[in-house]
């Protein structure tokens, strides 16, 4: 799904891939109520059958599930599809969260969580960042970020990048001279108000980094500043 | 060839060794001091044997030498005094006649080679070659000249050249019928005697030293022996301390040693036991652990969900049941926050808890805990403030850390009635100091351990305002813990409460030394005029509760 015709929030599809009836009854009421359309899917197996189906714009993803892990079934969502993923974690141990963001989920939240947290996260995922009138084009390094039309281009070539992706790397670029805390990418990107796990940024980073870079171990664009956060690239720093 | 080269090398590395701290070594080596021990009793046995030997030869050679030159001396003078009386004094000079005799007994001295001859006459004196009259002690000569017999004195001979021998004097007077008595002297030289002795001697010192030698290398050969399984044992007791758990001694024969190393052996194979045992039991515990916090969370959640569903829609409601809405609404967090607080805890005990660390400055992850809890601060009306006066980085987890922070703020808040909250970060070379000091109610100073342990309540009647879960500080001290840091507590009836977090600047450093005082500053500065700092209040060791 290209970034150009990411639908309005209200309306928008989310497909909920968990094996316990009861939750996935209780998600589909509440975000039904907050005006999404809903889709249910209770198995690992079938999981990737019902994505091509319903063609989501969001899926809620249980980590553990019968027939397929959650981490897997990201993967291969990611494979063929930018569609923002939130995991459910029943454990915010390092080892289940890292392995489903490195998958390619772009959020998750640890149960139990509460309604509006839910809402709230799937809202972020679903928004567009306000869009700037003045700023048509940015540069970052050697990559022209078009800005309207949400898509990366080096040397013209385009760059695929989730929408996720996109706004990290947009949020670095919009404000080059400017270091970025791993707490105010949380809050710009991920819309954390408050203190959330900064694992996140650090593995988007990673993931992002290995598509726009071209030496990811020696990055050029988005660059660590250590005890800090991450800054962009110089827009003249051209190899 | 390399064979020696290799001995010479440890060798001559065991020497400087020894040479460089001789009393470490000695500490140190069994073998080496079984072999000095056995060689040094074995050296005092052999050295007063040999000298009781020496002692008893020299005296039963000296008392032989005695008893034959005696019976010589007597056949001597015998001959002697016959020879004088069956001349005939008149027809010769008895100067002569005595020269004559005397040198009869040199000859008879001389051929057997065993005396020397020394005769006192009235006007010359005769003495065999070299010999000096001094050879003869004045004991002795008094005794002959002043009674008849024979006397046998021991002397040290002197000659005309300076040289001296040990020996025996014999003397005896010889009467010449009319002319009176002249002393005669036979001078037995111990030389051959002595020689004999000095060969018993280089035998008796050949002898020990073979001996002590031979002690020595059987001390040393018997030594290793022993140590050689007892070093096995050691070693692999050390194997098994390190966690080598498949380490075993090999066993030969049957004796003690034996007999150690199968003991050994049998510790290892039950510890081995145990240890799986409890492995086994511990990634049981794990797994029930994460079966419950999957089985548990996700019906918790769907509760949650369909309370908060409800909570919304409570302005509809009858009066009662938008209370009992409200109700269930504020319990289902306090479960919700009770399940994360347990679960955290067991993740501790199961060893499960990991660190992700980055470079973070404390000051500002101080501070966005502190906004962070600014509205439950702002609903108990209590002002916070941080002093920091410069940033004090620190490689730690910084979702750790808040939470330290937010179980320390909170729990400063709930007790703090309502008075200002001081919150001190300091950094020094190697550490960083959190402290957070509330003026509340306090707790007694033994009460400072016991803050940490799990559902402890400083009073049991008091409700808590925030429903805490009763594990926040133990919580905290974990983490604080899995940093290599400490958490520390002070507390006083009525004068508020202090807690301390050290976390070292580096992680997989141990803090030794925090840059804060668990005891807080205005207490020291009152209590400054009247006592010496350092005084009792300082001595807080019950609220020292080490990371390591």
């Amino acid at each position: 799904m290209a970034h150009g015709d990411r639908p309005a929030v209200t309306g928008a599809t989310i497909l909920v891939v968990d094996d316990d009836a009861a939750l996935a009854e209780m998600l589909q009421l509440v975000l039904q109520q907050e005006g999404f359309e809903t889709s249910w899917c209770g198995r690992g197996d079938t999981a990737l059958e019902s994505f091509r189906r319903v063609r989501p714009d969001l899926v809620l993803l249980d980590v553990m599930l019968p027939g397929k892990d959650g981490v897997e079934i990201c993967g291969e969502i990611r494979a063929e599809s930018d569609v923002p993923v939130v995991m459910l974690t029943a454990k915010s141990d390092t080892t289940d969260v890292v392995a489903g963001l490195e998958a390619g989920a772009d959020d998750y939240i640890a149960k139990p969580f509460k309604a509006k947290e839910l809402v709230a996260r799937v809202r972020t995922r679903l928004r567009r960042l306000p869009p700037d009138a003045e700023e048509e084009t940015l540069t970052i390094g050697d990559l022209t970020i078009s800005v309207d039309g949400h898509s990366v281009r080096r040397d013209g070539t385009e760059i695929q990048l989730t929408p996720l992706e996109f706004d990290l790397l947009l949020a670095l670029a919009r404000k080059p001279r400017q270091v970025f805390s791993r707490e105010v990418l949380l809050e710009q990107v991920w819309g954390y108000r408050h203190a959330a796990d900064t694992r996140l940024v650090n593995v988007h980073v990673q993931r992002l980094r290995s598509k726009i870079e071209k030496d990811p171990e020696h990055p050029q664009i988005v660059l660590t500043v250590r005890g800090v956060g991450y800054k962009a690239g110089d827009p003249a720093d051209r190899h | 060839m390399a064979g020696v080269r290799t001995a010479w090398r440890r060798f001559a590395g065991g020497l400087s060794r020894v040479l460089h701290s001789p009393l470490a070594v000695w500490r140190s080596s069994l073998p080496l001091r079984v072999v000095v021990a056995t060689t040094s009793a074995c050296t005092a046995v052999l050295v007063l044997a040999g000298f009781l030997l020496m002692q008893q030869a020299t005296e039963g050679v000296m008392e032989g030498k005695r008893q034959t030159s005696m019976a010589e001396a007597m056949v001597a003078f015998e001959s002697a005094q016959s020879e004088l009386v069956a001349n005939d004094l008149t027809t010769g000079n008895l100067n002569d006649i005595l020269t004559q005799v005397a040198i009869d007994l040199d000859q008879r001295g001389t051929v057997s080679g065993q005396y020397h001859v020394l005769v006192t006459g009235p006007v010359s004196s005769f003495r065999s070659a070299r010999v000096l009259p001094q050879s003869v002690p004045a004991a002795l000569s008094d005794k002959v000249s002043g009674s008849g017999g024979v006397w046998a004195t021991a002397t040290e001979i002197r000659y005309e050249d300076g040289t001296t021998e040990a020996g025996w004097a014999v003397g005896s007077a010889l009467t010449a019928p009319g002319a009176g008595r002249f002393p005669v002297y036979l001078v037995f030289p111990l030389s051959e005697d002595i020689a004999t002795l000095q060969v018993l001697r280089g035998a008796v010192i050949t002898t020990w030293t073979i001996l002590i030698l031979a002690v020595g290398l059987i001390a040393a050969v018997i030594a290793r022996q022993i140590v050689v399984p007892v070093r096995a044992a050691r070693e692999a007791a050390e194997a098994l301390a390190t966690g080598n758990m498949d380490d075993r001694i090999t066993v030969h024969g049957t004796d003690d040693l034996a007999r150690l190393a199968m003991s050994m052996n049998n510790m290892a194979s039950e510890l081995q036991t145990r240890i799986t045992q409890l492995e086994t039991l511990s990634q049981v515990q794990q797994q029930f652990v994460s079966d419950v916090s999957h089985e548990l969370r996700t019906p918790l959640t769907t509760v949650r969900m369909a309370g908060d569903f409800i909570y919304e829609a409570r302005d509809g409601f009858e009066p009662a049941t938008r209370r009992s809405t409200e109700l269930l609404h504020d319990e289902l967090e306090r479960f919700a926050g009770l399940l994360d607080d347990l679960l955290e805890i067991s993740r501790f005990d199961a060893g499960a808890a990991e660190l992700t660390t980055s470079r973070v400055d404390m000051v500002e992850v101080v501070r966005s805990e502190v906004v962070a809890q600014r509205p439950f601060a702002e609903s108990k009306m209590t002002p916070i403030s941080v002093h920091a006066d410069e940033p004090a980085m620190a490689e730690v987890d910084t979702r750790r850390i808040r939470r330290i922070m937010r179980n320390l703020i909170t729990n400063a808040i709930e007790h703090g009635e309502s008075r200002p909250i001081d919150i001190t970060v300091v950094g020094d070379d190697r550490a960083v100091a959190v402290t957070v000091r509330d003026h509340g109610v306090g707790f007694r100073a033994e009460q400072a351990r016991m803050v940490f342990h799990r559902f402890w309540r400083a009073d049991p009647s008091r409700a808590r305002s925030i429903g805490g879960s009763g594990l926040g500080l133990a919580i905290a001290l974990e983490d604080a813990r899995l940093h290599g840091g400490t958490l520390n507590a002070w507390g006083r009836p009525g004068r508020g409460a202090q807690f301390r977090l050290t976390v070292p600047r580096a992680p997989g450093t141990l803090v030794e030394v925090s840059p804060l005082s668990v005891v807080p500053r205005d207490v020291l500065d009152a209590q400054a005029p009247s006592a010496a700092p350092g005084g009792d209040e300082v001595s807080t060791p019950t609220g020292e509760r080490s990371g390591a």
